[in-house]
């Protein structure tokens, strides 16, 4: 029942935010059963759990951005000096992450979250091992990725240690 | 009063234009590395800087200049979304090409110095 009704709010937020309409009661009230509808879309299609609406953990997500965006900052950074560097060097290296949260949510963060800083791309995601192509040797640090694998796991509401 | 809300407009349009001209930056340093770039797998990285910091500081710059609006909040949406969605594409792509069997390039790669100008062949001695 809380995921129904959290994520019609959601809904009805983002009508609100996009359409931009806050004094036609007929366009208001189509916009609610908008809302709705998808919501029960959603439910019909058994969707309709704490991945889909997770409205009691989002807050953990709003405190592991402003980390992840610092981590983005410097890495861009770091890509951007190699790239305009008249002398370009790269060393190209796969490697094989195993220390992995262990919900199906927090390993889809973690490996957003090594896409989304650059110099490092999950190339494969199987069930015990993350396959990271990264474009410079220092970003292949196995402390590193076991950091922010952690802080992913905290993100998701996980405690206890990476399986 | 009103002198502090003055300079304050003036900083959000220095502010703006700074994150504009960043986001500009990132952008075009980001195409020149898939340019630069020897092969697939290395080229997704330099996309990979256009993606994040140079899409979102413009983001950030628009937001400023359009101010405490509705349109700033559709902008922020945009970045949300951009900041879900572009990982998500990147891992499709490298995704496919490495089932595909494509190899990466591995070990040191060194762009090739330039060519040493000729000197001996002046026009005058």
């Amino acid at each position: 029942m809380g995921y129904a009704v959290s994520l019609s709010l959601a809904m009805a937020a983002l009508w609100l935010v996009l359409s931009g309409h806050y004094d036609s009661t007929l366009l208001l009230s189509i916009g609610a059963g908008a809302s709705v509808f998808s919501v029960f879309l959603a439910w019909r299609l058994h969707i309709l759990d704490e991945e889909t609406s997770p409205y009691h953990k989002v807050w953990r997500l709003f405190l592991y951005w402003p980390w992840l965006w610092w981590e983005v900052i410097k890495t861009n950074i770091t890509i951007v000096r190699t790239i305009l560097s008249p002398d370009m060097v790269l060393t190209p290296r796969m490697v094989r992450v195993k220390e992995l949260p262990r919900t199906d949510m927090a390993r889809i963060i973690f490996a957003n979250s090594i896409t989304l800083t650059p110099g490092t791309v999950s190339v494969d995601l199987d069930d015990d091992e993350i396959i990271v192509h990264a474009v410079l040797k220092e970003m292949t640090n196995k402390n590193d990725f076991a950091a922010m694998g952690a802080r992913c796991a905290k993100a998701w509401g996980e405690k206890g240690s990476l399986s | 009063m009103s002198e502090l809300l003055h300079y304050l407009e003036i900083a959000r349009h220095i502010l703006a234009s700074l994150s504009l001209l960043g986001g500009g930056f990132f952008v075009v340093a980001g195409a020149i590395g898939v340019l630069r770039m020897p092969d697939f797998y290395t080229r997704v990285h330099a996309a990979g800087v256009t993606d994040t910091l140079g899409a979102v500081l413009v983001l950030f710059g628009l937001i400023l200049l359009s101010g405490f609006t509705l349109l700033s909040a559709k902008l922020a949406l945009v970045g949300v979304f951009l900041l879900l969605t572009s990982p998500t594409a990147t891992h499709a792509v490298t995704n496919a090409a490495h089932i595909a069997g494509l190899k990466p390039r591995l070990g040191t790669y060194r762009t090739a110095p330039p060519p040493e100008e000729d000197n001996t062949k002046g026009p005058i001695a």
